[in-house]
């Protein structure tokens, strides 16, 4: 499993109902119902995706995340999940918004333009930053809003949301000292676990 | 199968030859409507082997003009395999190498099963229009008779696609500790207003046939031809999509100058004519009224005051949805609809809408991504049903 995926598997309490958006081929969502007993849906629209979703048993919807979640009831499930997804949003705030209806808390992970790499590509080289978390070139990326780990928390704190945990997902500094006290800097993956403000 | 070898033009990926058989039964069947059928016959078609724990056991539900010969062929001659060849065979998404797959023709059909072609016991002549108003419920209560007569317990899964579908629906309700997975394809939870408008057009169109006689044309030795072709014809525009018929048809004409007449003169009116003509021959005009009242009354949720959550709440087993981009009969929001439904009852479902240009008839046909779906669910239905691969 991704590294970021296994770190939100810790994160999961036993038996909770959960909604997984941009579920992918529905490792987590698998592992999570095996290992865990949770139940719930993923929402994909890449039909190979949906295909390995269903092959695997893991309940899939196809439905356009730009559309909303307006077939969930409020409070349907007990955590949403978004992993690589919110920076493809047509409107990352509204999606957040819709996430903390659905449920009270989620759990939402974006590669982090803020990250040296990225930083050093477009200082120095002049171009959009191309990496292994954005692989696309600037004119066929999906990825149509990026954002930093310092930009997503100023959005949660406007809302007034809490965050109640955070991390970073890396390929060569994982659990390195300087992604945890510069996550904006040395996170490549941006992990946040986010729920309503009172 | 042996009659690969006796038969070496048939496909291979085909069920082959294959024979229908007739059960029949004695206990009286109670029906919706408030009447009950003494004694009935019901005609179906296996394919595969019931395996020694029943525990591969697949329904297949059949549509408006469906019947129990949904694949292999009956004889040599055959020109066309059953209705849903495409999809039930070896190696196929509902795999005989590991489902026993069975078929029946519903009742009220024409097709073998009893209906307004049988004799009414009582009166000795046909049912004609006498014969008892059907619903969905009564089907799948009959359906079960036969799993029962079969020996089947569960069925692993119970598929079915439109009017098929939803007696899968009404399975999952009715008897959900029986069915162990669902396929609902190309179907809805309940017909709308358009839907109802356009089977009565089609009705109306066979009751003011001066030869229907009130159902009775049979002891008048004769057929609503006129009036079934037009019904015919009419479901036939709701069952393809506008671009099918853009692309099968255009506004191509059958000669090079227009005729300035009423005859055909529009390759699409030759095909309607053509469709027509052929089913006003092979289809019974009662049946057709019949299944088309099914059609109507079927609406799950207005028990719950059209509530469909509370509704599906008896479910149990997980579901897998399937709807076509332009389908307009059952479109993708109909299909919806009962996905939301089961979402919000918190019961296990997947819902997929697959790009197809072909319309309502796409569940039919053969389409690359539908057969991955279909034969990926399936899989995981023989995986949870413990069965081995082949």
């Amino acid at each position: 499993m991704r590294a970021d995926l296994e770190l939100i598997h810790g994160w999961i309490p036993h038996g909770a109902h959960i909604l997984d958006l941009g579920c992918g081929d529905g490792a987590l969502l698998d592992a999570l119902a095996r290992d865990k007993n949770v139940t719930g849906y993923g929402l994909e629209i890449d039909p190979d995706g949906i295909t390995a979703c269903i092959a695997r048993g893991v309940n899939v919807i196809e439905q356009n995340l730009d559309q909303g979640l307006a077939n969930f009831d409020d409070d349907a499930c007990d955590l949403v999940i978004m992993t690589q997804a919110l920076q493809a949003l047509r409107r990352p705030d509204r999606m957040l918004d819709e996430m903390l209806r659905v449920a009270s808390e989620c759990i939402i992970t974006f590669p982090n333009f803020a990250y040296w790499r990225h930083r050093a590509y477009l200082g120095f080289k002049g171009y959009m930053p191309v990496s292994k978390s954005l692989p696309h070139a600037w004119y066929d990326t999906p990825n149509i809003h990026l954002s930093t780990f310092n930009d997503f928390e100023r959005l949660c704190r406007d809302k007034g949301l809490i965050i109640s945990d955070r991390a970073v997902g890396n390929g060569d500094h994982e659990g390195h000292w300087s992604s945890r006290w510069w996550p904006n800097l040395f996170g490549e993956t941006a992990i946040f676990r986010v729920s309503r403000g009172r | 199968m042996d009659s690969d070898t006796l038969m070496p033009e048939l496909p291979s990926d085909s069920v082959g030859l294959v024979a229908p058989q007739t059960a029949h039964f004695d206990v009286p069947l109670a029906l919706a409507c408030g009447k009950t059928l003494q004694s009935y016959d019901l005609v179906y078609e296996t394919y595969g082997k019931l395996n020694a724990s029943r525990s591969n056991a697949v329904l297949i539900c059949h549509a408006l003009s469906g019947h129990h010969h949904a694949a292999g062929y009956h004889s040599r001659e055959d020109r066309k395999p059953g209705w849903w060849d495409a999809h039930i065979g070896p190696g196929k998404s509902i795999d005989t190498d590991r489902f026993f797959v069975i078929s029946l023709n519903n009742l009220g059909g024409c097709h073998g099963s009893t209906g307004p072609c049988a004799i009414n016991p009582d009166t000795g002549r046909q049912w004609g229009p006498d014969f008892p108003m059907m619903t969905v419920g009564d089907w799948v209560h009959s359906q079960a008779r036969l799993a029962d007569r079969l020996g089947i317990e569960r069925f692993a899964a119970v598929i079915g696609g439109s009017l098929g579908g939803m007696q899968v629906l009404q399975w999952s309700l009715a008897y959900p500790e029986r069915i162990a997975n669902a396929v609902v394809i190309a179907a809805t939870p309940k017909l709308s207003a358009q839907n109802i408008a356009f089977n009565e057009v089609a009705r109306q169109a066979i009751r003011s046939d001066p030869d229907f006689y009130d159902g009775w044309y049979a002891e008048h030795d004769t057929l609503p031809r006129r009036g079934l072709k037009l019904a015919r014809m009419v479901g036939h525009i709701t069952y393809l999509s506008e671009d099918a018929m853009g692309s099968k048809f255009g506004r191509d004409l059958r000669s090079d100058d227009l005729n300035f007449g009423y005859d055909v003169e529009f390759q699409v009116e030759s095909y309607l004519r053509y469709q027509g003509d052929t089913f006003s021959t092979s289809f019974d005009a009662n049946t057709y009224l019949l299944m088309t009242k099914a059609l109507d009354y079927f609406d799950p949720a207005a028990a719950h005051d059209g509530d469909l959550a509370a509704a599906v709440a008896p479910a149990s087993c997980p579901f897998l949805v399937v709807s076509f981009s332009t389908d307009w009969r059952f479109p993708p929001s109909r299909s919806r609809e009962l996905v939301d439904a089961l979402i919000r009852a918190g019961k296990p479902v997947s819902y997929v809408c697959i790009d197809s240009p072909h319309g309502h008839d796409a569940f039919l046909l053969p389409e690359t991504r539908y057969q991955a779906i279909f034969a990926s669910f399936m899989g995981r239905v023989a995986h949870d049903s413990g069965l081995e691969d082949s």
